[in-house]
């Protein structure tokens, strides 16, 4: 059974989000992603300053079996990216709410409103 | 509806996680399919294969038949027990199966045939029976009364694993070289695999299969997934059918020549198309030198023309991605070459079309 972190806000599309105190939001694959991929051997992350719309293709994580594409939940500037999760991709697996994969300034912070709680990505999770 | 093997069950209690495989709902991972991967190279694992269809093959006629049904020679099968993998040809000389023939006497083989296109193969082989006018009585022991299932068991310890499970087993199998089968009693067990290690297959009624399944988890087979199957097979350079050869595709461009028998005066299906159309493209290995993994259909860009990978993903032997790739004439093994993912142009070498057996790595 994947795990759902009550203080973190999801995209249907299997991301997580957290809202840091700076304004600023940390993005990574949920536990239900990673169980679903199986053991993730390479992360492509997106270059720092690059901005995305929600939904667009923003980092790739690959498993022995497939390639996924990792989506910007919401639209924002990419600020910081998690070099040590490339680094070691079997680190999104051993725990995925650690091993953040981005961080990014959202343009309008107010769309996380608009984001799944734990009890909603939990059931789209269950539907999976 | 997905079809379900006779261990359906058991791999559900074991927490396995299903996928359709080819309309069979079959466990892809237990666990971490890599340490699977790495069971079988250092130890011993075990696959349900009961999905692949066996196909006896019985009459006075089995010879001339299997001699003109595939592109392998079925005269080198002069040992009983002793096995052939070859490919069978449509009449343009594209592969319709690739399977594994079993001689058991003159008037007695089996044949493995793949899970997804046992359905084509039965009903080609049913016509050229008839086509050819011949003596031999063609029956698929998977589904229905008598059926079969198949339990491979890998690794450097897999013999000793067997004998523990199966005692009965071990004077008729001990002796077996690589590529023999011995039926004991209720038990078809068979020297063959697709990992690269040393193992036997072995095929039983269904209804024992779970029994036998349990005991060698209670022996400490570890079980493994298609995934760990896939990675396995990708390293030892073993084809897979509807990946690195299909009906479109000649034997002599998938890496598969040393299969097919041509200079004898045997004649087979398809084999005029293949003298006709000869070796259009290589078929080869890639290490990718750049971060990134190797997939099939990605494009291949070498001094001599584009070319295509069939089948990739990461090799947890050599840590690196590797792929199996249809090349244009004249590539080199220890070229480098460029392969486009997702749009960018990443580095590979060109390798021989294998990189792991027995437990290391060969490249």
């Amino acid at each position: 059974m994947s795990k759902v972190l009550a203080n973190l806000k999801y995209a249907a599309s299997h991301e997580w989000m957290l809202l840091n105190a700076d304004g600023s939001v940390t993005v990574g694959i949920t536990d239900h992603a990673q169980e679903a991929l199986g053991d993730l051997v390479f992360v492509e992350l997106p270059e720092v300053g690059a901005h995305f719309d929600a939904e667009k293709e923003i980092a790739v994580v690959e498993s022995v079996k497939a390639a996924a594409d990792v989506y910007a939940p919401i639209s924002g500037t990419v600020t910081e990216v998690n070099q040590a999760a490339a680094d070691a991709p079997e680190s999104v697996n051993q725990d995925a709410y650690a091993a953040w994969l981005f961080k990014m300034t959202p343009d309008n912070v107010a769309d996380l409103d608009k984001m799944l709680d734990a009890a909603a990505y939990q059931a789209v999770a269950d539907a999976a | 509806m997905l079809k379900k093997t006779v261990l359906n069950a058991a791999h559900r209690a074991m927490n396995a996680r299903m996928v359709d495989f080819g309309g069979w709902d079959m466990p892809v991972n237990y666990g971490s399919q890599i340490e699977e991967h790495n069971a079988v190279r250092n130890n011993c694992g075990m696959f349900d294969v009961s999905h692949m269809c066996p196909v006896d093959v019985v009459g006075a006629d089995c010879r001339v038949f299997l001699s003109r049904l595939v592109a392998n020679d079925v005269a080198k099968l002069k040992v009983s027990g002793k096995a052939l993998y070859a490919a069978m040809l449509n009449d343009a000389g594209g592969v319709i199966d690739d399977l594994i023939i079993y001689f058991l006497t003159d008037t007695r083989f089996r044949i493995v045939v793949n899970a997804g296109t046992a359905e084509k193969d039965l009903a080609w082989m049913q016509a050229k029976v008839a086509e050819w006018k011949l003596d031999v009585t063609i029956t698929q022991r998977r589904d229905g009364a008598n059926n079969l299932g198949i339990i491979a068991v890998q690794g450097p310890n897999a013999r000793a694993k067997v004998w523990e499970v199966l005692p009965q087993s071990k004077a008729a199998t001990e002796g077996l070289k690589a590529f023999f089968a011995a039926e004991v009693d209720q038990y078809f067990i068979a020297s063959t695999g697709y990992t690269g290690e040393d193992g036997y297959e072995i095929m039983l009624p269904a209804g024992e299969a779970e029994a036998l399944w349990n005991k060698l988890n209670a022996a400490g087979v570890a079980p493994c997934g298609l995934g760990a199957r896939d990675t396995l097979r990708l390293e030892a350079g073993m084809n897979l059918y509807g990946q690195d050869m299909d009906e479109t595709v000649s034997p002599l461009d998938a890496g598969l020549a040393w299969t097919v028998s041509l200079n004898t005066e045997r004649d087979f299906v398809g084999k005029a198309a293949l003298l006709a159309n000869g070796q259009q493209k290589q078929f080869l290995g890639l290490i990718l030198l750049d971060k990134g993994v190797l997939r099939g259909h990605q494009k291949v860009m070498t001094a001599q023309g584009d070319g295509e990978i069939t089948s990739g993903s990461f090799s947890p032997t050599l840590q690196q991605s590797i792929a199996l790739a249809r090349l244009p004439l004249g590539v080199q093994i220890g070229d480098e070459v460029e392969v486009d993912i997702r749009g960018k142009a990443l580095k590979a070498k060109v390798t021989k079309p294998v990189f792991a057996r027995n437990g290391k790595a060969v490249i």
